[in-house]
């Protein structure tokens, strides 16, 4: 069975492995970088990218993370995830893993009160997905290889380069699989691909 | 079309603080230290819990001078607290802009009748609960998270697990009842109905509950995420500690893995002197916070 981990260090774990058993796959919370040998694909949960990052660096997980992705084993991020994906950060210094090509905003639609759902037509997954933003960031710049999957208000809120995906929003709160079931499919051609090669 | 405040949206904002612990503090420099050990929020207030409980008098609402400071300190969400029942209180801190509420007990009630009606508000709340009763009373105001109400400011987690305990205990209760049963259990715990349905159904609360009220070191925090808290709030433990940033470091690590004991051991090594604490017996019964709210 294709198994599927979710960083477990802080945030959405449990929607996220609720979302991906739903989706057929087998998911393993993530919690030491030696468990990432036993995984397939990836998923980056939502939660505080500044926590995350603590954490990732304390636990060594940094370097094993990039050499995850670097390996063409799937990643996909989540709000936070998306964060900890891109290569710059509006307003810091220093971004996290910088394993998609893409500059991204913090907290770029406002605060909390600020959060808000929203009917988004996703590129290659379907129309009028109930989409769950929450002191959410965008994607303000992409480069060449990055294929824009939707966007809001002008916006990017999704996007995929190669075996990476992202999104500002929450698919994992909501009943609709569509999105982690597109992940899943990925990881499965990953392995594919990764056998023949 | 977008829909702002919605159950969705102020729930889910609450499932995004899972495994992390949110940190009380009173200036952006504190924030900021708190911020940098990792807490996944932090609670802007005038005064910590034991500083109140030592002053005395009406504590109320902070100076919305010290809340704008902290929020303009950190890129992490930042809560306030507003007194129970006081409307105006929370709509200010709503205007404001604050990522959430707490309804709380550790504040002087402004209402000894009634809670917030939180589900006509933008902005999500947190409320303290004792035991099912008051959880279930506080989701069908619209609380978007809960917390249990511990001792405050006590630094003694004696009543933080009694009152996990008691809920935990509580929703394994329910989850076994027939429907039948499940009406006379809401009258029993002035629990509404439909929200007892509801945990039944999930087989769990349909918010987080977190732990508060008297988390002093690495093992509460750790012992707290044993007994089934979805995250930690840490009062006065951490700024009346000996070396606030280390401590706030340790409690986070703790959090996140509170099953490691060797790692809980080595983060809890030369910590200094944590909090004194109080006894809850010595505490007189007007004095305690846990019987504020109803």
């Amino acid at each position: 069975m294709t198994k599927v981990g979710v960083l477990g260090l802080q945030g959405a774990v449990r929607e996220h492995v609720q979302s991906i058993e739903a989706s057929g796959a087998e998911a393993l919370i993530i919690k030491r970088k030696e468990q990432l040998d036993e995984i397939d694909g990836l998923v980056l949960p939502g939660g505080e990218s500044t926590t995350m990052r603590r954490l990732i660096d304390k636990y060594d997980f940094f370097d094993a993370l990039i050499n995850f992705g670097k390996s063409g084993k799937p990643i996909f991020g989540t709000c936070a995830g998306l964060i900890l994906l891109a290569k710059e950060i509006v307003g810091q210094d220093h971004a996290h893993l910088q394993l998609m090509d893409m500059k991204v905003e913090r907290n770029a639609f406002g605060r909390q009160k600020d959060s808000f759902e929203a009917a988004l037509n996703i590129k290659g997954i379907g129309a009028d997905f109930d989409a769950v933003f929450i002191r959410a960031p965008y994607v303000v710049e992409v480069g060449d290889d990055v294929e824009v999957l939707a966007s809001y208000k002008g916006n990017i809120v999704a996007a995929r380069q190669g075996h990476y995906l992202c999104s500002a929003f929450h698919p994992e709160l909501t009943d609709d699989l569509r999105m982690v079931h597109y992940f899943v499919e990925m990881v499965e051609q990953s392995i594919k691909q990764l056998a023949s090669s | 079309m977008s829909n702002l405040g919605t159950d969705r949206v102020k729930r889910g904002m609450a499932e995004m603080q899972k495994g992390g612990v949110i940190m009380d503090v009173i200036n952006a420099e504190q924030a900021k230290i708190a911020e940098e050990a990792g807490a996944v929020a932090v609670m802007a207030l005038e005064r910590v819990p034991s500083d109140i409980r030592a002053a005395g008098g009406v504590a109320r609402m902070a100076d919305p001078t010290i809340v704008e400071e902290v929020m303009n300190a950190v890129s992490i969400p930042v809560m306030a607290k507003a007194r129970i029942g006081h409307i105006v209180e929370a709509r200010v801190l709503e205007a404001m802009g604050v990522d959430y509420i707490d309804e709380s007990e550790v504040l002087t009630p402004a209402d000894e009748v009634y809670h917030l009606l939180k589900s006509d508000y933008t902005v999500p709340f947190v409320c303290g609960c004792r035991n099912i009763g008051e959880a279930a009373r506080r989701i069908g105001e619209g609380a978007s998270m809960l917390r249990t109400k511990g001792e405050p400011g006590t630094g003694n987690i004696v009543e933080a697990v009694r009152h996990m305990r008691e809920v935990q205990t509580q929703i394994r209760q329910l989850i076994h009842m027939s429907k039948d049963e499940i009406m006379t259990f809401a009258k029993e715990h002035g629990a509404p109905y439909e929200v007892l349905l509801d945990i039944k159904e999930r087989g769990r609360l349909p918010v987080v509950n977190f732990a508060a009220g008297g988390v002093a070191t690495p093992a509460d925090a750790a012992l707290m995420m044993q007994l089934g808290a979805d995250g930690v709030f840490v009062g006065s433990g951490i700024f009346k500690s000996d070396n606030p940033a280390k401590f706030a470091r340790a409690i986070v690590e703790a959090t996140t893995h509170y099953e490691d004991y060797e790692l809980i051991a080595k983060v809890s090594k030369g910590l200094g002197t944590a909090m004194k604490g109080l006894e809850i017996s010595t505490i007189a019964p007007e004095q305690r916070m846990q019987d504020r709210g109803w």
